[in-house]
């Protein structure tokens, strides 16, 4: 199995054998983590651009990271608010930076298509960090390593997802990379937040989080994303978290002993998460992180470094 | 000056012909329809042995964007793709900026098109003084000034109790008014069609029932003032079954449907090329069937193409940024002939029907028929004709199309407007 992708866009392109060649380059990489001298000389001589128009550190700071162990030169580029917000076209920019010969752009949008839409235009590997809500597709392959890691296994598992499933890249990317492996997937939360016909996903839905987190193996908790939310869909916070947050108490309740609580971060405690639960034996969010950093070392590495292979 | 159309299979639904037959031009009238005609001395003979005759096309929905988007079309422009496009009448929606809100717009935009245009222009006025939906533009002095319809096309008039004004108001001028059907609290915010694409994309959807509620109090309010509501480019199962009952029950309702909605489904919309947005947006594949059938058994009027053109500045970004709309002059003939009549789906008849005669008599147009006194406007049509959609190729100063690669047979051949051939 070789990496044959140009970029990386979307989890829904992947088939399970490149998904799996994902999780397991970055496996293989993640003990560069555990080094007294952080760094492997993979992708000296190449340029990596973080290209972010959403505010982002979690990403962004991984990305760099990432880059940085394996020895390519990492440039952050920061565009806040809309692309147009300094006059520039998205596709402006774009051309701008190809002139500048980057090996790989990675780009974060607010707009969905984003980077397909980039992808068009570079001749270099384009990195999908999430485009609005459509997918972010190196969370689920850090939720995935993280989940194989932690249970020794994936076919088989059954995650609930729960919250915001409407304006969640993080849920469709985990949908389409979990089912493609052999997982059970169930999404909940309150109708207004499930978009419609998801069940045609292969997923089950939930309206409850008692029904949800029953029996499952994996509890992924995600935010409300406000910023992406119009009026109406929600009365009030304060009853979003007498329903749906996840407390200790209904972990103890409802779920099995042996659950993983996972979030893509960042966390609104006291909504979705109780800090108990947060900071609990349960969660694995902080492992989630560090997973994060392998995950794109083996990204940049499989786009930039077996396309050097390859000339 | 006389020009004689020889042998060629000549579709005029108005007057119940479909027959190998000539059409005789004098002047600027049509002067016979009849087999083996013989040509006046000095006459121009043009030989359609193996074309289609019909009477010329009418679109009744287009954006000339003249004036104020003279960066996106302009009159001398957008006629050009018309005349290219087979079409040798369109009506020009009052979106303009300014808005087409007063008799000043209507005489400059029926004045360009007497100097530049090269095919009839009919203006269509604002219902709403700066299609802001809150007063009445002054509808009486619009028709006088030549208004042919009122539409605030592009945007939903939402006060019901001003729609039904306006529909009383303009009662007495025989003009339809132009529904843009579409709730615009369920679809705020929306860039495509809701469904399950939508929620796999991630871009906010807007139900079809955004139109259908609009569909059915438009029609509701037509039965109360007895007016002719016309349903701009319907695009959802459930707006065609409304207008079928509407019409079923004796309510003057009529509908037009667009090409693209008739040919490409919301799928398209997983490129992320912004050339497959639009409002109404791309609904799914029953949608698409349930109006080919309209189309086919009468439900829905005619066709029209909603042609919107916009700067590849305004359509080359982020999905959810880009402008709405699609330019449609110079596809959508061909893109119906292949893709709605040679599968058998749409007689070919009933299609020149449906673009000639239907938005004619709709709109009271002079137009639409090859009687003995008709305007000399016709189209000719080769069934063979094979082409790639190419873009760059358009006489249109816009090139967003959702057709762009389309391998199509058959498409217009020649145009004449007034006796004249515009367009060959």
């Amino acid at each position: 199995m070789a990496w044959t992708r140009k970029d990386l866009l979307a989890m829904r392109d992947l088939d399970a054998a490149e998904i799996t060649l994902l999780i397991d380059t970055a496996a293989s990489l993640e003990e560069i983590a555990t080094r007294e001298i952080k760094k492997v000389p993979a992708l000296r001589g190449k340029t990596v651009v973080n290209l972010f128009y959403e505010a982002s550190t979690r990403t962004r700071t991984s990305f760099e990271i990432a880059g940085k162990w394996l020895s390519a030169d990492v440039i952050n580029f920061s565009a806040s608010g809309s692309s147009t917000a300094k006059g520039e076209s998205f596709i402006d920019t774009a051309k701008n930076i190809a002139a500048m010969s980057p090996d790989v752009v990675v780009v974060r949008h607010s707009s969905a298509g984003a980077a397909a839409i980039l992808a068009r235009e570079l001749k270099c590997g384009v990195v999908n960090a999430g485009d609005g809500a459509h997918e972010h597709p190196t969370q689920a392959l850090l939720d995935l390593l993280t989940i194989r890691e932690k249970k020794g296994h994936l076919d088989g598992l059954h995650v609930a997802i729960v919250g915001d499933i409407a304006h969640s890249r993080v849920a469709r990317s985990n949908i389409h990379g979990m089912r493609k492996l052999g997982m059970t997937v169930t999404v909940a939360g309150p109708p207004t937040l499930i978009p419609p016909h998801i069940q045609e996903l292969g997923v089950k839905v939930a309206y409850r989080l008692e029904d949800a987190i029953r029996d499952v193996d994996v509890i992924m908790m995600l935010r409300l994303q406000h910023e992406r939310m119009t009026p109406g869909l929600i009365p009030s916070s304060r009853e979003y978290s007498h329903y749906w947050g996840l407390t200790l108490d209904r972990l103890a309740a409802h779920a099995r002993p042996d659950v993983l609580i996972m979030h893509p971060g960042p966390v609104n405690r006291g909504v979705e998460l109780s800090p108990e639960v947060a900071d609990g034996p349960y969660s694995v969010i902080l492992d989630q992180v560090a997973k994060g950093v392998a995950v794109r070392m083996g990204v940049l590495f499989l786009l930039a470094g077996s396309r050097n292979a390859g000339d | 000056m006389s020009l004689l159309i020889r042998n060629g299979r000549v579709i005029d639904p108005a007057n119940q012909i479909d027959a190998i037959a000539d059409v005789l031009i004098e002047g600027s009238t049509i002067a016979r329809v009849g087999p083996k005609l013989s040509a006046p001395e000095g006459a121009e003979i043009v030989d359609a042995t193996g074309k289609v005759v019909c009477p010329g096309l009418i679109d009744m929905h287009v954006h000339l964007r003249e004036p104020g988007y003279e960066y996106k079309e302009t009159v001398a422009t957008g006629t050009r793709a018309a005349a290219a496009g087979g079409f040798t009448t369109v009506c020009t929606m009052a979106n303009t900026q300014p808005v087409n809100d007063n008799r000043s717009i209507t005489d400059y935009i029926l004045d360009k098109a007497r100097s530049e245009g090269r095919v009839r222009v009919y203006a269509i006025g604002a219902v709403t003084r700066g299609l802001g939906g809150e007063e009445l533009a002054e509808l009486a002095e619009l028709a006088e000034a030549g208004c042919v319809a009122f539409s605030d096309d592009g945007k939903c008039v939402m006060n019901a109790n001003l729609y039904r004004r306006a529909m009383e108001y303009t009662l007495p001028f025989g003009t339809p008014v132009i529904s843009h059907a579409e709730d615009q609290h369920l679809s705020k915010g929306a860039a495509m069609n809701e469904g399950v694409v939508s929620t796999e994309l991630g871009i906010p959807g807007t139900p079809a029932a955004a139109e259908d509620v609009m569909v059915a109090r438009d029609i509701l309010l037509a039965e109360l003032t007895g007016a002719h509501v016309h349903i701009a480019h319907l695009s959802t199962a459930g707006a065609v079954r409304l207008v079928r009952e509407g019409k079923a029950r004796g309510v003057r309702v009529t509908a037009e449907v667009t090409p693209h909605h008739l040919t490409v489904t919301e799928e398209a919309v997983r490129t992320f090329d912004a050339n497959t947005k639009m409002s109404p947006p791309l609904r799914s594949k029953r949608d698409v069937e349930a109006l080919i059938e309209a189309l086919a058994d009468g439900t829905i009027d005619c066709v029209a193409t909603d042609h919107a053109p916009h700067a590849l500045s305004e359509k080359e970004g982020e999905f959810d940024h880009a402008a709405f709309g699609v330019v449609g002059l110079e596809t959508a003939v061909s893109v119906l002939l292949d893709r709605l009549v040679r599968p058998g789906l749409v007689p070919l008849p009933t299609l020149v029907a449906r673009m000639s005669r239907g938005p004619a008599r709709l709109l009271n147009l002079p137009g639409g028929s090859l009687a003995t006194g008709a305007p000399a406007d016709v189209t000719i049509l080769d069934l063979d004709r094979e082409l790639t959609v190419d873009p760059t190729k358009f006489h249109s100063k816009s090139r967003n199309t959702p057709f762009a690669g389309w391998a199509l047979r058959g498409g217009p051949w020649m145009t004449i407007v007034n006796g004249k051939v515009i367009w060959r």
